[in-house]
């Protein structure tokens, strides 16, 4: 008879080929302090084998935490001596797991004080975050926040697992009012796919293999979950960006840019456009260590080589020519500050976007949210762990997608040139308000032309535009001009017209200009109303209901108090 | 899953490669640590693959203890010739003079003088302000906080509380005068990973890792190389054993383990059967409860 060891070796072969071909998914996990999120880490490293043996025996070695009984699986993902002398986690953890259908990758996030500076790092690259939820405390304050940073920081899918249900008896209403109150404040968050999950991590219900305990329950469990979301389809393959991070040239008969496919699909003949220079040619051959590939994609390295004798080098970005992203040298973007010192205005930093380094300023910081709440509120600084919108100013061009369509190019980070440290996460918003109204700009107006520059235009003015939409008729209007003309502001005003589009695109046209417009419209004009406030987004856009104020003063007096929170003020 | 997803192995690859390119685009005079192991093996070839057709433009530098296996010097020396690379061999020399063994000063002192004290030396005298290491976060649990980009200060010491966060592929590579950067293109990938390319890839490693009778003497659980001359204790003998190295130290210090893997495909059946930890057999491990990181905090990585 054969040994199992011969079995599995007669076997080896065909099986490794299978578990060579498994994908990735990256998640990270939230969590209150002892909603039970090392239990549950620890659980799924466990109940996947993913732990060896004696890795084990040496905790059980090290064990000083007796109340869980025989494995503590909090203590399996413990790390470094000072922590566990301190009794706490610090930063993102990486640890590893697979299954035969995949490999995991999960950045740890402990929940604390530096929550969401570690929170947003292991959300960076993560495809999916876990949600930790305690059944018996349903969702507080810092289930918001998670959820609030995992959007910010882009990602489709949320898992809420509805934990410690062991101690709700099972109860299915429990779980069900939980999932209610999630759904209703993560509404306006826009994450894509929610799938919520109660379990138990201590008794491992609903992680590997459905609970036998919450037959009312009807999903898949947590790990089947995640070995079968979708992600593929997460990336942009539509829009090619290249960023060069080295030019290639070994001898006089090669040269060739490597850099790794940001977005898009790239095929030899495909024409390409450099930036900035924006010169074109077409993609001769994709070459790589194991010969020339018919195409690349997303994350693959590669070395592409070009037709024609052009001038390429890092820092440079191999776009399509007829979906370029923006070029620009202002953008605006939502930041996660991490520098212990709090951002400054007009102080230098560097900006690392792709494969560049530029110096960058913060012009202005149009507001900072407070993550409990997900109110606005004007700022003049951002400190350690806030998050705000600003608006940066570099020194030269980047190549620059909305971070919601392309996280390689829509990302950035900010480091202190004095200090050295990496102080803030960006996400570009993709408003240029250098091109005037931003995206209500059509996005392929973009190579920067001997166009005067919006920055300059807004710098003579001394201030950025902005659209009122005010629904309260002409005279009150031209009172709001007249007013917010004697502050300094240059401004105009826009009577609606009968057809909308027109309405639109004068409307574009002025802010274009660099104006403050106001545009007096009534309830008939909804339709464009929506229009505008989704293509300006709420920096540019304020939208004055008159009904709302007892006099024509206050409506007045409330939309400049909205313009000074918005950053839009002139100059004095 | 579409035309358009890759495997997890690629995956990695191709995230290491941009990490090395990274790191010749950004410092000025990187060097790679190679210690003659699997995981080296395996950041040679994405070397290759990362400056292809170009050569790899940065030198190997191998701390050489003197205590290495015979098989390990001279995988090295033909490895490196065939695939042209250019290989650095540092040795603490003054500490070999004052006769610097394991068996005398014990494994911790004995590493701090002919590994950490020579990389730092090493390190130094090249004027090297990049050192990519094939360390993986999954070896140990405090490694799973380690950063890729991972910064030393002017002594080349790790402070665990002063490391800079990591988003998305953009790292922050500015260093003050004096400092260094040790960078680790193999964080993310596991044991098994390194397994399962070295057999994708057919990339050479050092026999040391396959099954043979090799001569040992038996520590309890343990099976010590009997390359140079190890004290016995009352009882020992030295013993014909069929075994491999599960990874690759100094002989004194590197157990075996016993095993009938004599081909890639069998090691990683026997991983997957056994799953012990990498590093039980090597000794030092087991010094001291946290050591690896005592090791890190004063340069050892
Ligand atoms: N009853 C019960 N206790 C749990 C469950 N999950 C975790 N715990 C306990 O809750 C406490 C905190 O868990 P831990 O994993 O350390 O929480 P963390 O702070 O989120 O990492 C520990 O005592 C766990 O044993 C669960 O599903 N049921």
């Amino acid at each position: 008879m054969s040994s199992p060891t011969q079995d599995i070796f007669a076997g080896i072969d065909q099986f490794l080929k299978k578990d060579e071909e498994k994908d990735l998914l990256r998640f990270t996990t939230a969590g209150s302090v002892d909603d039970g999120k090392s239990t549950l880490i620890g659980r799924l490293l466990f109940d996947s084998k993913g732990v060896y043996e004696d890795q084990l025996a040496s905790i059980q070695k090290a064990t000083v935490n007796e109340s869980a009984g025989a494995i503590d699986f909090a203590l399996l993902t413990d790390g470094l001596r000072a922590e566990r002398e301190q009794g706490i986690t610090i930063d993102v953890a990486y640890r590893y797991f697979a299954t035969p259908r995949r490999k995991f990758i999960i950045a740890d996030t402990p929940g604390h004080e530096q929550y969401t500076r570690n929170m947003a790092t292991g959300a960076s690259t993560a495809n999916l975050a876990i949600i930790l939820i305690d059944a018996r405390n349903g969702v507080l304050s810092q289930s918001r926040r998670h959820a609030f940073i995992a959007s910010l920081l882009g990602l489709q899918h949320l898992v809420i697992a509805v934990n410690k249900m062991d101690l709700v008896d099972y109860r299915q209403d429990v779980f069900e009012s939980i999932c209610e109150d999630f759904r209703g404040f993560a509404a306006p968050l826009s994450v894509p796919d929610l799938y919520f999950i109660p379990v138990s991590a201590l008794h491992g219900d609903n992680i590997v293999a459905r609970s036998e305990r919450m037959p009312w329950f009807e999903g898949a469990s947590l790990l089947h979950h995640l070995e079968t979301v979708h992600i593929a389809s997460d990336r942009n393959l539509s829009e090619m960006r290249f960023p060069v991070q080295l030019v290639v040239r070994p001898n006089q008969n090669f040269r060739g840019y490597a850099g790794q496919v940001a977005s898009g699909v790239i095929r030899p003949g495909d024409p390409v456009m450099v930036l900035p220079s924006g010169r074109t040619s077409r993609v001769k051959s994709i070459s790589t260590f194991d010969g020339e590939f018919d195409r690349a994609f997303p994350p693959m390295s590669v070395t592409v080589c070009l037709e024609d004798e052009i001038d390429v080098s890092r820092g440079n970005m191999l776009v399509p020519p007829s979906h370029p992203p923006q070029v620009t040298r202002c953008l605006d973007a939502r930041v996660v500050w991490m520098g212990n010192q709090p951002l400054e205005l007009r102080r230098q930093y560097i900006i690392k976007h792709t494969t560049q380094l530029v110096k960058a300023q913060v012009r202005n910081i149009r507001y900072r949210v407070d993550i409990n709440t997900l109110e606005r509120h004007p700022a003049s600084d951002l400190k350690l762990n806030e998050i705000g919108a600003v608006v940066i100013d570099t020194h030269s061009p980047l190549f620059l997608d909305h971070y919601g369509r392309n996280r390689a190019t829509g990302s950035f980070v900010l480091i202190d040139p004095v200090t050295n440290a990496t102080v803030a996460a960006g996400m570009v918003t993709g408003r240029d308000p250098r091109v005037a109204g931003g995206v209500l700009e059509p996005d392929n107006v973009v190579v920067e032309a001997d166009r005067v520059p919006a920055a300059g235009r807004q710098a003579r003015i001394g201030h950025p535009p902005a659209l009122i939409w005010l629904n309260g008729g002409a005279q009150l209007a031209y009172a709001l001009e007249r007013d917010l003309f004697e502050r300094g502001y240059l401004t105009h005003v826009l009577a609606a017209q009968t057809d909308g589009t027109v309405l639109l695109e004068v409307a574009r046209n002025m802010i274009a200009a660099g104006l403050i417009t106001i545009c007096s419209a009534d309830f008939l004009y909804e339709v464009e109303r929506e229009r505008a406030h989704a293509l300006l987004g709420a920096e540019q856009f304020i939208d004055c209901d008159a009904s709302r104020f007892d006099t024509p003063e206050a409506a007045v007096a409330g939309v400049v108090s909205e313009l000074h929170t918005k950053g839009i003020v002139p100059a004095s | 899953m579409t035309g358009l997803t890759l495997t997890h192995l690629r995956v990695l690859e191709a995230e290491s490669i941009h990490i090395l390119r990274e790191v010749v685009a950004e410092f000025q005079k990187p060097v790679m640590l190679y210690s003659i192991g699997k995981d080296s093996s395996v950041m040679v070839r994405l070397a290759q693959k990362a400056f292809y057709p170009g050569r790899i433009p940065f030198p190997l530098l191998h701390i050489d203890t003197t205590y290495k296996f015979r098989e390990m010097i001279e995988f090295r020396d033909s490895f490196c010739a065939d695939i042209g690379a250019k290989l650095i061999v540092h040795t603490n020399q003054s500490a070999i003079d004052a006769g610097a063994n394991p068996f005398d000063l014990g494994t911790q002192k004995c590493c701090g003088l002919l590994k950490t004290r020579a990389l730092l030396d090493a390190l130094t005298a090249g004027g090297y302000d990049a050192a990519i290491g094939g360390a993986r976060r999954d070896e140990e649990k405090s490694r799973a906080k380690e950063r890729i980009y991972s910064f030393r200060d002017t002594h080349g010491q790790w402070d665990p509380k002063n490391q800079r966060p990591e988003l998305w592929n953009l790292f922050n590579s500015r260093l003050g005068p004096g400092e260094s950067i040790r960078v680790f293109p193999l964080s993310n990938w596991t044991e098994l990973d390194v397994w399962q390319y070295i057999h994708l890839e057919n990339i050479p490693i050092v026999p040391l890792y396959y099954a043979k009778k090799r001569e040992m003497v038996v520590r309890s659980s343990t099976l010590i190389p009997v390359e140079i001359d190890v004290p016995l204790l009352p009882g020992e003998r030295k013993e014909e054993v069929m075994c491999r190295m599960r990874s690759l130290g100094c002989s004194p210090c590197t157990g075996a383990i016993r095993s009938e893997a004599d081909t890639i495909l069998k090691i990683i059946a026997e991983m997957m059967l056994f799953r012990r930890s990498e590093r039980e057999n090597r000794v030092i491990d087991f010094d001291q409860e946290g050591s690896m990181e005592i090791k890190k905090r004063e340069g050892y990585f």
